[in-house]
Formats: structure tokens, C-alpha cells, sequence
């Protein structure tokens, strides 16, 4: 699935990353916990969290995550975006659940394997 | 035999937000010096988790990262409150992060475990009340 996708699926409001939105993903995860994203995500293109901190921005980049989805209409810092930025990952910010998010994207064919 | 490419950094602990900034700021150098994204993530997960873990636990600290022929070193060491027991804080779950740690996303008793899970080698060396060092290794 290309990012964009992911942006219209979600209704999300792009906050950064325009350039990388044909960048294709094949898997998604789900956590408001960065300690588990860190321990049990493997190849893993896009991150769904509720959770606004720089560190979500860092454990993106350390685990090789191209695109964090912000739900629940939460609102990055421009320090985070700056940051996303730096490390070439897109942010969006959608006003879905992140359960519902992540039943949106499942059924379009973007699984968690 | 080439000269091994050294990197120090401070940890400051007490900005929770600027944590992990050495770490990224490795993975790019990594990337730089042409190491595969394996051995790239590998080395920065460990010694990010390693970085909370000391901005969490103990005050900050240093890291010095060193890149040689065969291994890539990163010894974090610190002056906080030192580990009680490793063995249990070495087991996946067991954390003793408060809960303003875990609102912010860690402390779910991973730290440790995975830093063991991504690198080679690992030692803790920790002196109640005096401090902790740990030193990883991954294999290039």
C-alpha cells in the first residue's frame, strides 16, 4: 500500500514527509508503548500510537518505521516534526480511533505480517 | 587493521524529551560509514534502550560508541543507584519505572532483555550506590 493511501483511508492531515507519500508499505503496528514497539516490531513500515512524545518520533526512526499515524486528532509538537523531518519519516494526524484506524487499514489489505 | 572511529556523547538526565538524541545521531553516522540497515538497527536500538534506561534510572551518563574492525562497542555507563539484581532485571516484564515513566511509553521491563536481544555480546558491571556500566558489542 502507498502512504497516500494510508492518508486518505485515515482522513489524515499530512504534517510532514509530502516528498515520500509513493513510498509503499507492506505492515503496520499499533502501541502507545515504545518499550514494545522496540522489542517486538520487526520490519514494520508504518506506526499507529496515541502516544506524542519525541520518542516516538526516535524509536520510528530506530526500528526503521517510514510513517506515524497520529490518532485520537492528537497533535505533534513542532519539535517532533522537525525531528520526523530530520530522519525523512512522514507524520500524519487522523481523527479515527486507533482501533478503528487499524480495522480500516487491515481490511484495505495492510496487515500486521 | 584500520584506526577504530570513536564517538562520545553526554546523556542528560534531566530532559526526557532530548533522550535517544545520541542514539540517532550514531545510526546516522553508521549510515555514513556504508553499515548495513541490519547492523544499523541493531546498534541504535540497544543503545537507545540503553540511554532511557539511564535517563530513567539514573541521572544521564555517557556513551562512547567505537567502531572497529570486527565489532561495533557502545559502553554506557552511569552513577545512579546501580542494579540490585541483575537477574531479575534482566527478565522480560520486570521494570521498576514509575508510572510518569510508563505514561510517557517505557518502563514495560523490555530495556534490558532487548538490549541483550540485539547485540552479541553484553556485560553489567554495577556497584550499588555507585553506578552502572554496560557494554554491548555487535558484530560487523
Amino acid at each position: 500500500m502507498k502512504i497516500k493511501e494510508i492518508q486518505d483511508l485515515l482522513q489524515a492531515e499530512l504534517l510532514c514527509g509530502e516528498e515520500f507519500l509513493d513510498g509503499e508499505v507492506d505492515s503496520a503496528c499499533c502501541s502507545d508503548m515504545m518499550s514494545d514497539v522496540l522489542a517486538y516490531v520487526k520490519d514494520q513500515g508504518v506506526l499507529i500510537t496515541g502516544l506524542v512524545n519525541a520518542q516516538v518520533i526516535r524509536t520510528a526512526a530506530m526500528m526503521d518505521i517510514v510513517c506515524v499515524v497520529f490518532v485520537r486528532s492528537k497533535i505533534p509538537t513542532e519539535e517532533m516534526r522537525i525531528l520526523a523531518e530530520e530522519c525523512g519519516i512522514v507524520v500524519m494526524r487522523s481523527a479515527r480511533r486507533a482501533y478503528e484506524a487499524c480495522g480500516i487499514l487491515y481490511s484495505n489489505g495492510l496487515t500486521g505480517q | 587493521m584500520h584506526e577504530p572511529v570513536k564517538f562520545h556523547f553526554d546523556v542528560d538526565g534531566e530532559n526526557f524529551s532530548s533522550a535517544g538524541e545520541a542514539s540517532v545521531m550514531v545510526k546516522k553516522k553508521l549510515r555514513q560509514l556504508g553499515f548495513s540497515p541490519d547492523v544499523m538497527r541493531r546498534v541504535s536500538i540497544a543503545m537507545y534502550e540503553g540511554e532511557i534506561n539511564m535517563v530513567i534510572h539514573a541521572n544521564g551518563g555517557t556513551a562512547d560508541v567505537t567502531v572497529g574492525d570486527e565489532y561495533i562497542e557502545i559502553v554506557l555507563a552511569d552513577k545512579g543507584p546501580g542494579i540490585p539484581d541483575i537477574d531479575l532485571a534482566m527478565q522480560e516484564g520486570y521494570s521498576t519505572a514509575r508510572d510518569n515513566i510508563r505514561a510517557l511509553g517505557f518502563g514495560a521491563g523490555m530495556g534490558l532483555p532487548n538490549m541483550k536481544k540485539y547485540t552479541d555480546e553484553m556485560h553489567i558491571d554495577t556497584e550499588i550506590g555507585v553506578g552502572t556500566t554496560i557494554t554491548m558489542r555487535v558484530n560487523i
